[in-house]
Order: structure tokens, then C-alpha cells, then sequence
């Protein structure tokens, strides 16, 4: 007879609007283990870590804790029951200190009802909270907004620990960290792990998720894709599970045939707010660059300056040989340089109006007869890109919002291709897609390379990035840190250590 | 849709009680009156919609009209023809719209704020040029060569001959300004646009559109139709009070163009459900006088008519707490006021 597993969700299925985030999944976590969880993007990690974490109610399964059922109503139910969820975004109130913050809602207090603050006695216990994750207590009066990345994040576990955590769930912990901060992260979870708090890890970085996971969970459009034990964790194996087909396949190269002369050319740029150091590149016709770096590295920034919504403050961008003066975007969008921006729900997407309004929305312009729209293009517009393309609506005025995140991602690359662009700058072209959706667009990146097309590809999808790119040029924060070219030592190693600031 | 219908059978059952509560022999009269009075209203109500829609709002409308009724009076007093004074006062308006735009769009400010500062300058302005109200008598005296066109603008404009009122003008204007803002809504590209920027602005300005020219054109829609509306008052009620003249009318033009569909988040709302939602509270307005309410209660009317127009919108959407809230009372029966 062995005791339950300290937490054991079974069946979990979860529907979201015109997607099924998770069917039937199921996990174990024993005391004081890691387990990994890894997938695509959209294969429903951060989903099912909700649904632990209390934020979201499954809508069948069940979950278990300690061997009994528990249906956690609000996070704040799961954090007094043990389980706590360090969110990707961080949940901190930035303009409070760091004492403030780890005893927000649960403040120590005197004077019955009027509930007056207790600092003395929290200060004592917040103390031993900061040093369990390894930060100094005169940190506590700093206000969490003055702190780097790294230590939020310590921040948010020690405010975890403080609720007597014994499920810790990090989403992604390591996505905004620099090497240094990751490394005290491991470290912070070592020490947790001989205290017997069990770690639910998600990540994407496969290595690592070899250094800190005793088990590796697969997810694969929301379902379990199988389990690694430590020793079988190769990155093979798990990118196997995650894509469930051969890689070959999953990352065409069957369009392109080299590249040529450099189609966009980017010298000593500096945006508004941006760092001193300028960046310089080129992307070739024909060729797609992938663009790695970490998050906050300016990546996205870089792509919002050269399309005109961010100021410029120096440095030169020429498109087809021809200097482009920037000022909005229409004034690239005439070049034929265009952005699939990274936040398609905020930036790319009208999401109450039709799949055809938002289709027709960049393209107005030649839909434009003297001023009225012309309804018949429109249709015909709407009708050809929603074939091409494959986007899975019922008809042509569903609104975006209701579509699955592929289908969305789908439509905001139609509302470019209509252009005929010559630079495609495609931000993040596949957060929040399933693996279907994704092997179709990265079917379609390849077609249009395949066509002349200079892809710009911005991605922290490392698996995305070694296999689609021809090129990869590393971001550290602000410049150009380096460039690895496919068969040239382009390794998840040499861009994680590029990006994190070590030399190639 | 069902927000539309919903106004239009508001619309018809307060018409029908309107009817039911006043003698036959004054329908006709009084039912000229009240569409008058709905056109000007629609008139400000359209032009704030229209700017609502694409994600603006207008806290000065009220204050444009007084300044521009009151610009109106005086620039015709000082000598100018009538139609010179008319376009003057409209220019205000374009102008006034302009400096909204620009402040928004180029210093980031908030149209809320913007307006709101707006709503005090231009009440201070009108007080500062008129020293009390100005009378359309006082300048026909002043100066009798224009009398004549003035008398026909009222009669083309507000329907008006020195007989009494003969035809709802106002309430033609009003249609007139609604079926060309309704195409340039429904059917051109810049209400294409306009759509666009009030559901997601940063959608618009990633698809290359000019975001802050569509934005400034709007705002010059609102302010002018306001200074259209400052016009027709002058013309309609024969004098212009400084001081009182469109005050808080801002939020009567709010209000018709929630009741008519538009939504405060922006990026909602139809030309017709537009005249719909400003026919709504003028003849609430009259409702209240016939059926012998008492003029005293109406704002409180016009709060609890827009409150319960917005919870069933909500209702009728769906998936709200509101619909929640529905469902959760009807098994149960109970009354309110437990």
C-alpha cells in the first residue's frame, strides 16, 4: 500500500469556445518532485495548470489532493489548500513594496474590526519568506515595480511559501530571465523540493527541463501525449511527443531554394525608449530569419519601429533598396513590408467583427471605390483567403473572437497576403495556435519564402526556431549579439547562450 | 438588432400613451412639436454617436451649443447675413472639433478629459462675449435687413412662420443628417474605419490606417453637429440664454445614443438605432407632463428609463452576470423589494 500521490488529476476535459482546450487528461505528483509539463503552444499546459490552480472549474475529471477530491472555486481556495500558481504574467501589485505584496489579502492585523496593520509582526515572518528564496530582507521596502524580472518571480514564490505552499505551479518561470537569475531559480527549486514541496514546471525550453525535472509530462492538443522518466529525457523524444509526427515534415524546406539579395536592410535603428546600442541586419529574399532572444530583449520593439507604430530615433531601414521614411505604418505597408503582429487579440485582430471585415480591414484601401466599399471585391476577397488559407469558420461574418487561435492567426496572416508583401515580419506566428494549425502555417512560411518572400521571424519558440529558419540572429537587449546559420552551429544551446549574454 | 427593436417598441408604446393621455384635438400640434423637438436633439445625438462609435466621447456638446447659439445671435446683431453667420457658427464647431482632435490624438490626452475641460471654456466663452441672453427680436430690431432671411431660415429650418409652427423642419434636418452619417457609417470606407477604431484601436493603426485623422474627424462630427444644434435652438426658442442654453445637454446626447445601441466601449451602434434612441427622451419628456407626473421627477425618469434599457440590453446579450442575475429570479418568483 502506498500512500496517494500528493496531488492526482484525473479526466480533466475543459471546452472552451470553439475549442476543446483539454480531453481526458490526466497527471501525478508525488512530494517533493518536479514534474514538467511540455507541449506546443495551444496544447493546453497553462489550461490544465488553471484548472490545479483553481482558476478555472473543469468541466469534467476530477482533482485530488492528498487523495481527496478537492474543487478549488477561486485561486485563493487552492492557495489555502496548499496549491499555489506563479503566473507567467506576475500577479504583484508593482506600486506596493515586497512586504506589502506577500501578505496582500492576508495581512497580520490588530484592533479587531478596524484591522490595523501589523507590520511589525509581518516584517518578522516576510523576512524568513525573502531568505528561503534567497533574496536579502532589506528588500522588503523596495516597491516590487524598482525590482529586475528574476527577483518578481522570487518575490511571487516566496508569497507562495508564505501561504504554505506544497504545489507549486510556475508557468513558464524562466521566459523573462537572464542566466544568472535562472540559475538561483533552480536552485530555489532544489531547496523546495528537499522540503517536499512538489513542482508542477512548465516550459518550453527543453534544456532546461532536463536539468530541473525528475519527470517530463507531454501534452499534445490537450491531451497526454506520454511521459518521460528523467533518463529518457533527450530532446528528440520529447519534440516527438510534442509534434506527434516526423520533424522532417512538420518543418517543410520543400519551396525554398536558397537565398538571394537582401530585401530589407535595417542600419544602426534606435527606437524611442529603446537601448543605445543600435541594431543592424538584413533579410534576404527568399530566406526566413528567425529572431531569438529573450523576453523583454527588444525583439518585438525592433519589429514595431521598423513597421512605423514605434518612434524611430535613428538609424536608416531600406526595403527593396529603397530608403523608407518612417512615420506610421502605412508608410512601410506601401513598401510591402508587413507585420503579423504578436499580439493578434489586442493588435491584429478586431475580434467582434467578421472573419470579412477584418480580412478586408489593411486592404480598404483597394476596396475603395470613391470612397464606398465595394461589397462585391469584399466577398470575393474574404471568400479566396478563407479558402486559401484553410481558416475553419462557418461563414465569412463569424466573428474572430469565437474562432480557435489557429483560425484567428489564420486570418491575421490573410489580411496580408492579399498585399502580395515582400517583407513578411511574422511576431511570435504561432503562440497560442494548436499543432494542425501550426504545421499549416509553417507550410505556408515556407511557400512564401519559396516565392521571394524575406520572412522575418520573430519567435521564443526555440523548437520553431531551429527548424523553420535558414538563419537565426540573436537579440541579447538591443543589437545584434550574434548570427547561427543552420548547419553552422545553430543549437538551442548556442542561442540560449548568445541570448543570455555569452559570446557564440 | 434586438437593441433597435427594443427602442422602437418603447417608442411606440410611449407614442400610444402619449396619444391615449392628451384630447384628439391637440395630436396633431403636439405631435409637431414633440418630432421638432426630437430633431434637435437627434441632431446632437447623431453627431456624438458617430464619435461614440468610434471609440470617443463628447462632455462639451452642451457647452458648443450655447456658445454657438449665442455666436450665432451676436455675429447676425453685429451686422453679418444670417447665412455668413450661419457658416461662421458652424466653423466654430469644425474648430472647436479640430482642437478636440488634435489634443487627443496628438498629446495622448483623454477625450474624457479633454471634453470635459472643453465643457467649462466654451460655457465661460459664451457668458464672456453676451452680456445676458440674446433675442432673435432684439436683432431683427437691430437690424431690419436681415429679418427677412432670418424669417426664412426659421421657416426652413425649424418649420416656424409668424403664423406658429407649421412643420417638424428640425425633425427633416435630423433625417437629412442621418441618412448621409448613416451612409458614410454603413456604407463607406472611412465608417469602415471608424468601426475598426472604436472595437480595437491598435488593430486599425497595425492595418495602416490613419488612425489620428479618423479620430480628429470625428471629433470635428461631433462638435459640428453641436454647433448646428446651438443654431436651431436659436432659431427654435427665439432667444439664447449665455448661461443656460444647452447645459447639460451633453448628457441628453449621451444618453439617446446608449438607448440607441451604441456602446460606450466604442465600435457599436447603427444610424438608425441612433434617431431611435434620441426620439426617446423628448417624448418621455412630454409623457411626463400629460399623464401628470409632474416636469419635477423627469431626471429621475430619464436615469431609471436608461438603467432599465441597459440591463435588459445586457440581459438579452447574454452570458452577463445580469442575464445570471435573470435566470437566478425567475425559479425562485419572489418579489422585488423583499
Amino acid at each position: 500500500m502506498s500512500s496517494p500521490p500528493l496531488l492526482e488529476a484525473t479526466g480533466v476535459r475543459k471546452q472552451f469556445p470553439g475549442v476543446l482546450a483539454l480531453d481526458t487528461v490526466s497527471l501525478r505528483l508525488g512530494r517533493g518532485e518536479v514534474l514538467a509539463v511540455v507541449g506546443e503552444n495551444g496544447a493546453g499546459k497553462s489550461t490544465l495548470m488553471k484548472v490545479v490552480a483553481g482558476l478555472y472549474t473543469p468541466d469534467a475529471g476530477t482533482v485530488l489532493l492528498d487523495g481527496r477530491p478537492v474543487a478549488f472555486a477561486t485561486p485563493a481556495e487552492a492557495m489555502s489548500a496548499g496549491v499555489s500558481l506563479i503566473h507567467q504574467e506576475l500577479n504583484l501589485a508593482e506600486n506596493l513594496s515586497v512586504l506589502d505584496n506577500l501578505f496582500l489579502g492576508r495581512e497580520a492585523t490588530f484592533g479587531g474590526p478596524f484591522r490595523f496593520l501589523n507590520r511589525g509582526a509581518m516584517r518578522g515572518k516576510g523576512a524568513d519568506l525573502v531568505r528561503r528564496v534567497g533574496l536579502p530582507p532589506a528588500l522588503l521596502d523596495a516597491a516590487v515595480g524598482s525590482l529586475p524580472p528574476g527577483q518578481k518571480q522570487l518575490v511571487e514564490i516566496a508569497r507562495a511559501l508564505g501561504l504554505d505552499a506544497r504545489v507549486l505551479i510556475m508557468d513558464e518561470p524562466t521566459s523573462s530571465l537572464t542566466q544568472t537569475e535562472t540559475d538561483r531559480l533552480y536552485t530555489v527549486i532544489d531547496g523546495l523540493k528537499a522540503d517536499g514541496v512538489a513542482v508542477l514546471y512548465i516550459s518550453h525550453r527543453l534544456a532546461e527541463v532536463k536539468r530541473c525535472a525528475d519527470r517530463v509530462m507531454v501534452l499534445r492538443d490537450g491531451r497526454n501525449a506520454g511521459e518521460l522518466a528523467k533518463a529518457d529525457v533527450t530532446h528528440d523524444n520529447i519534440v516527438r511527443l510534442m509534434v506527434g509526427r516526423d520533424l522532417k515534415q512538420f518543418f517543410p524546406r520543400d519551396h525554398r531554394h536558397g537565398a538571394g539579395a537582401a530585401v530589407l536592410s535595417v542600419e544602426g535603428l534606435r527606437y524611442a525608449n529603446g537601448p543605445e546600442l543600435p541594431a543592424s541586419f538584413e533579410v534576404r529574399a527568399g530566406e526566413v530569419l528567425g529572431m531569438a532572444g529573450l523576453v523583454g530583449a527588444g525583439r518585438t520593439e525592433l519589429a514595431e519601429a521598423v513597421f512605423g507604430v514605434r518612434p524611430v530615433v535613428a538609424g536608416t531601414v531600406r526595403v527593396g533598396g529603397e530608403t523608407v521614411t518612417i512615420r506610421r505604418p502605412a508608410d512601410v505597408i506601401a513598401h510591402g513590408l508587413l507585420l503579423a503582429p504578436e499580439d493578434r487579440r489586442l493588435h491584429g485582430l478586431v475580434l467582434e467583427r467578421g472573419v470579412d471585415f477584418n480580412l478586408s480591414l489593411p486592404n480598404l484601401d483597394r476596396l475603395n471605390r470613391a470612397g464606398w466599399v465595394d461589397r462585391i471585391a469584399e466577398r470575393e476577397l474574404a471568400n479566396s483567403s478563407i479558402a486559401r488559407l484553410r481558416v475553419k469558420t462557418p461563414n465569412a461574418a463569424k466573428p474572430v473572437g469565437q474562432l480557435s487561435g489557429g483560425n484567428q492567426q489564420k486570418v491575421v496572416f490573410g489580411k496580408w497576403l492579399a498585399r502580395g508583401p515582400r517583407v513578411l515580419v511574422l511576431d511570435e506566428p504561432t503562440r497560442g495556435v494548436d499543432v494542425g494549425a501550426k504545421a499549416e502555417i509553417y507550410a505556408l512560411i515556407d511557400e512564401l519564402a519559396g516565392r521571394g518572400v524575406a520572412v522575418w521571424m520573430i519567435s521564443s519558440d526555440m523548437e520553431e526556431l531551429l527548424g523553420m529558419s535558414d538563419r537565426v540572429l540573436v537579440l541579447p537587449a538591443g543589437g545584434v549579439a550574434g548570427e547561427l546559420r543552420r548547419g553552422g552551429g545553430l543549437t538551442e544551446e548556442a542561442v540560449m547562450r548568445l541570448a543570455t549574454g555569452g559570446s557564440a | 438588432m434586438n437593441r433597435i427593436a427594443g427602442v422602437f417598441v418603447l417608442l411606440v408604446v410611449m407614442y400610444v400613451a402619449l396619444l391615449a393621455s392628451t384630447p384628439p384635438d391637440i395630436w396633431y400640434s403636439n405631435l409637431i412639436d414633440l418630432a421638432n423637438r426630437q430633431g434637435l436633439w437627434g441632431v446632437m445625438t447623431l453627431g456624438v454617436a458617430v464619435l461614440i462609435v468610434a471609440g470617443g466621447i463628447d462632455l462639451s456638446i452642451g457647452s458648443v451649443i450655447g456658445l454657438s447659439a449665442v455666436a450665432f445671435g451676436l455675429l447676425m446683431e453685429a451686422g453679418y447675413h444670417p447665412l455668413l453667420s450661419l457658416a461662421a457658427t458652424l466653423g466654430i464647431g469644425v474648430l472647436i472639433g479640430l482642437a478636440h482632435g488634435l489634443l487627443v490624438t496628438k498629446l495622448r490626452l483623454q477625450p474624457f478629459i479633454v471634453t470635459l475641460c472643453g465643457l467649462f471654456v466654451y460655457r465661460g466663452l459664451s457668458r464672456y462675449v453676451a452680456t445676458g441672453a440674446v433675442g432673435l427680436e432684439r436683432i431683427k430690431k437691430a437690424r431690419p435687413a436681415s429679418a427677412g432671411v432670418i424669417d426664412q431660415l426659421q421657416y426652413a429650418l425649424v418649420g416656424e412662420s409668424p403664423a406658429g409652427l407649421q412643420f417638424p423642419a428640425m425633425f427633416a434636418v435630423m433625417l437629412v443628417l442621418a441618412a448621409v452619417l448613416g451612409l458614410v457609417l454603413h456604407k463607406t470606407v472611412y465608417g469602415r474605419y471608424w468601426y475598426a477604431i472604436g472595437y480595437n484601436e491598435q488593430a486599425a493603426r497595425y492595418s495602416g490606417i490613419a488612425v489620428d485623422r479618423q479620430r480628429i474627424a470625428v471629433f470635428v462630427i461631433s462638435s459640428t453637429c453641436a454647433a448646428l444644434c446651438g443654431v436651431l435652438w436659436l432659431l427654435s426658442k427665439s432667444d439664447a440664454n449665455p448661461e443656460s442654453a444647452g447645459a447639460s445637454y451633453e448628457l441628453y446626447a449621451i444618453t439617446g445614443a446608449v438607448l440607441g445601441g451604441c456602446s460606450l466601449r466604442g465600435g457599436e451602434g447603427t444610424a438608425l438605432g441612433m434617431v431611435l434612441g434620441a426620439m426617446v427622451l423628448p417624448l418621455l419628456q412630454k409623457l411626463v407632463v400629460f399623464l401628470g407626473i409632474g416636469d419635477a421627477i423627469l431626471p429621475t425618469v430619464i436615469g431609471l428609463t436608461l438603467l432599465a434599457g441597459v440591463m435588459v440590453d445586457e440581459a438579452l446579450r447574454g452570458g452577463t452576470r445580469l442575464s445570471g442575475l435573470f435566470a437566478r429570479l425567475r425559479p425562485k418568483g419572489s418579489g422585488p423589494g423583499g
